[in-house]
């Protein structure tokens, strides 16, 4: 953190490679050590949800002429192709494919991204790396341990698929295909954040970079295939995500395409160590520019504090949000015809939901997603006043005139906001994108804006529990936020399908919720739990009051 | 309102660790007081429970006249604080920061005097808070606290990062700040920056103040250290009152209690001295009094007379 941008340029010893790298092995322990429990989470999200994919499309399409009508349907609607890729065939696996293979690209890609960034950029912001490199440690062993967590995190994801798909009944080839186009496009990934994570000074900025990388290349695939033949199909061809279907798996694999993402990966590897050779410890390529010399008048208070840190990550949230509901709100127009055509999913859609009309069903389930997500988001924003505390930047805040209950509130206020808006998005983004590809944007769009807002309450309790957990046992209360988090998902995602008795349903606030839009609405249980969430923010607020700041 | 700080007894513990165990502070409105003790003393402790972001567990608790716990929003809005290790927002300038920590405070700076400050301390302050460097981090933090109104400063090991140059600069300001009437209250490991800086030290142990006064009072307490030449041998046994005395041929180097001098002093000339070297004890030595073995056993607090 010492070397400041003006400063001359790092001495760059001439050293030979094995001096650079010394001390690769120890980091990398250490980094396997400080991911223990992350990094399974992730390979086995990713391996878990393909998996299920594989045995849910198997139990529910028994026959092939089942599937044949399925993928008939499936291949004409553009929405569809849009959000998963191009069908290669009517198979289990090229369902499988097809449904699962680009998102666990994604997955995979995210988990290397946030890999690579924290265990370089992050490390190196927070000072770690300083006293690291003071040690026997080579002046690339950081960049490199951190390649090489990612190389064996994206390693085991593949071996894992290649066991756990053939034991459901896939072809081997396919199997192994499908893994390594997953796991390759985490590889790919990789070296991206690996390049990115030398051009900005700011962990924050590079995670963003490379993110912006995979939406990006998200975007190029989704465009290039719903264009169809007519439009501009090479754009499936130009970037990773792409890759995943051009391999086609299960689909007489065109095994030449792995060539391209380990070409890539090979090669932004070798960019980002060069980069990493000529930049100084602390600094990136891109500097910062300098910023205001005075603060402006809105910059007034723990409140405008508050909002000025958050904001950023907020308008991240919500842009996602808009582009995410737009297109899941785009593809409800298939989802008639995609299940039309099938019993089996009729009725799955119709429990999930429990609404006749699997049109509602859809936009509901999709906007219980909207409010889970943002209940995610809500508790990141509230734990931001435990990251706070535990960097002494809420110091200078207390210590000022404020007091705790202002500062606690500052954040809690942006963690209500930012739900609030999240849903709204939802809401307006999923009601134009069907809409607009249906007909009547304007009823959609408000009904739509009702059904999101009304997941307010059910967030709003999630986020009481993280404000009580801070105020009450601050130690526990990253756990205790994002377990609250996982509990709703397990049980309002996969509850029913484990038929679980209602009473344990019952815990997930979002559980009383009306199933908008189409269902029937009752304002107690929505009191209720706004009354909860507001007792639970006071109780939070109060026991802040009385404890010790760390 | 003759003390801005006073403390009695104060108590603190973390578990099983006990970080305060008795500390006695009293810090006079408009002194400089220099808080001295080693890591892990108890210093940032205190500190934290004067700024009301620790409860104490016992004792008695003054800060300007107030309960530090119980009218915090109240008493921040009179004293500022530069803690040890700054900590800044790193997407925010350095300028940005400066006047946020003066909007928190409730305050508004005079412009002039943050832009003096910003020049005295030679600081850029539109560069982005994780380009800074320690001292850089440092420097804001301690701007913002100079270029306030409060009327208690408290400062955790302020110069901690700084280089000397800068060193000098917050010497020169906090100098200035004595005269204007404001309080100190300097928390430090740095004997030589409380020697030149203090009006009363408060040297602390273990959670425990262990000495209190001014540095004149604290250097009675102690011995003078006498460097002689004289004119032939000495019996160094028969010298009253010395310790560690080495005799190297006509070379006389030792230590003296106060009360002794008088009559080392006669001895010596009895002898016939050539040159004469007499040093009062430096907080340096003090300090190593106070944290070397033999005294560990036997931590006595020792209340002395105070001046004026």
């Amino acid at each position: 953190m010492t070397t400041a941008p003006s400063v001359v340029a790092a001495p760059s010893r001439p050293a030979a490679g094995h001096h650079a790298l010394t001390g690769t092995g120890a980091l990398t322990s250490l980094a396997l050590r400080r991911d223990r429990i992350m990094l399974p989470i992730w390979v086995y999200v990713v391996v878990i949800g393909v998996a299920s994919n594989a045995y849910t499309f198997a139990k529910l399409y028994k026959t092939a002429a089942a599937r044949e009508s399925l993928v008939k349907s499936g291949l004409e609607n553009p929405a569809l192709t849009f959000l998963y890729g191009r069908l290669n065939g009517d198979s289990i696996g090229a369902l499988t494919a097809w449904r699962y293979g680009v998102w666990g690209a994604l997955f995979a890609a995210l988990m290397s991204i946030f890999l690579v960034i924290r265990h370089t950029r992050g490390d190196e912001e927070a000072g770690r790396l300083e006293l690291i490199g003071s040690a026997r440690v080579g002046r690339q062993a950081p960049l490199a341990s951190a390649i090489a967590v990612a190389v064996i995190a994206n390693a085991v994801l593949i071996a894992l698929l290649c066991l756990v798909l053939p034991v459901l009944g896939l072809p081997a080839g396919g199997s192994a295909a499908l893994a390594l186009a997953i796991g390759l496009t985490g590889l790919v990934f990789t070296g991206v954040s690996a390049v990115t994570a030398q051009l900005t000074s700011g962990a924050r900025a590079a995670r963003g970079l490379a993110l912006g990388v995979l939406g990006v290349a998200f975007l190029a695939r989704a465009v290039g295939d719903a264009a169809g033949t007519g439009g501009p199909s090479w754009l499936t061809w130009a970037l990773p995500l792409g890759w995943t279907e051009t391999l086609r798996p299960f689909a007489d694999e065109r095994w030449w395409v792995l060539v391209l993402p380990v070409a890539v990966f090979l090669g932004c590897t070798w960019l980002a160590f060069a980069l990493a050779q000529r930049r100084d410890h602390g600094a990136g390529l891109l500097r910062d520019r300098p910023g205001r010399p005075a603060a402006s008048a809105a910059l007034s208070g723990p409140f405008a504090l508050a909002w000025r840190l958050q904001w950023p990550a907020l308008a991240g949230w919500a842009a996602g949000y808009a582009f995410m509901f737009a297109i899941c709100g785009a593809a409800a127009k298939g989802i008639e015809q995609l299940v039309g055509s099938s019993g089996g999913l009729t009725k799955e859609f119709t429990r999930i939901g429990g609404q006749s009309a699997i049109v509602s069903a859809y936009l509901s389930s999709l906007m219980l997603l909207a409010g889970l997500v943002a209940a995610a988001y809500g508790v990141s924003a509230v734990l931001r006043l435990h990251a706070e505390e535990t960097s002494d930047r809420a110091d200078p805040v207390l210590v000022g005139r404020a007091g705790r209950i202002r500062w606690g509130l500052s954040h809690l206020v942006v963690a209500f906001t930012g739900t609030a808006l999240l849903l709204v998005v939802a809401g307006v983004a999923t009601g134009l994108g069907f809409g607009i590809a249906a007909g009547g944007a304007g009823t959609e769009t408000t009904r739509m804006l009702g059904a999101g807002i009304a997941q307010l309450p059910a967030v709003a309790v999630i986020i009481g529990v993280a404000a009580l957990a801070f105020g009450a046992l601050p130690d526990a209360c990253v756990a205790i936020g994002w377990t609250a988090v996982g509990l709703t998902v397990a049980l309002n995602i996969f509850g029913q399908a484990l038929q679980l008795s209602h009473w344990v349903l019952d815990i997930s606030p979002f559980t009383h919720l009306p199933r908008l839009p189409g269902g029937p609405v009752t304002a107690t249980p929505l009191i209720w739990l706004s009354a909860i969430a507001l007792a639970f923010c006071a109780a939070g607020l109060a026991a802040l009051r009385r404890r010790d700041i760390a | 309102m003759a003390n801005a700080i006073e403390a009695r007894g104060l108590r603190k513990r973390f578990g099983r660790a006990t970080a305060l165990d008795g500390l006695d502070l009293t810090v006079r409105t408009g002194e400089v007081h220099a808080f001295l003790g080693p890591n892990g003393a108890g210093k940032t402790t205190t500190i934290r429970i004067l700024l009301g972001l620790l409860r104490k567990d016992a004792g008695d608790v003054t800060l300007l006249g107030g309960d530090p716990w119980r009218d915090a929003t109240t008493l921040h809005s009179r004293l500022a604080y530069v803690p040890g290790d700054v900590t800044l927002w790193p997407s925010m300038t350095g300028g940005e920061i400066i006047d946020l920590l003066a909007k928190l405070r409730g305050g508004q700076h005079d412009k002039k005097r943050r832009q003096e400050l910003i020049e005295r301390f030679d600081l850029d302050p539109s560069k982005k808070a994780r380009a800074y460097s320690k001292g850089n981090r440092q420097k804001i933090a301690l701007i913002a606290a100079l270029a306030s109104d409060a009327e208690l400063l408290v400062l955790d090991e302020p110069t901690s990062g700084l280089d000397p140059l800068m060193e000098a600069a917050f010497q020169e300001c906090v100098n200035a700040e004595r005269h204007d009437g404001r309080t100190v209250l300097l928390s430090s490991h740095i004997l030589a920056e409380a020697e030149a800086l203090a009006d009363r030290v408060t040297i602390i142990r273990a959670g425990r103040s262990v000495e209190t006064g001014t540095l004149a009072d604290l250097r009675h307490l102690t011995r003078t250290t006498i460097d002689a030449e004289l004119d032939g041998p000495i019996a160094i046994d028969s010298l009253p009152g010395t310790h560690d005395a080495v005799l190297d041929g006509s070379r006389l180097r030792c230590e003296v209690d106060n009360a002794a001098l008088t009559e080392v002093l006669r001895r010596l000339s009895a002898v016939g001295v050539r040159t004469l070297t007499c040093r009062p004890p430096t907080l340096e030595e003090l300090f190593l009094r106070h944290y070397s073995g033999q005294d560990q056993d036997h931590p006595e607090r020792v209340q002395v007379s105070r001046v004026q």
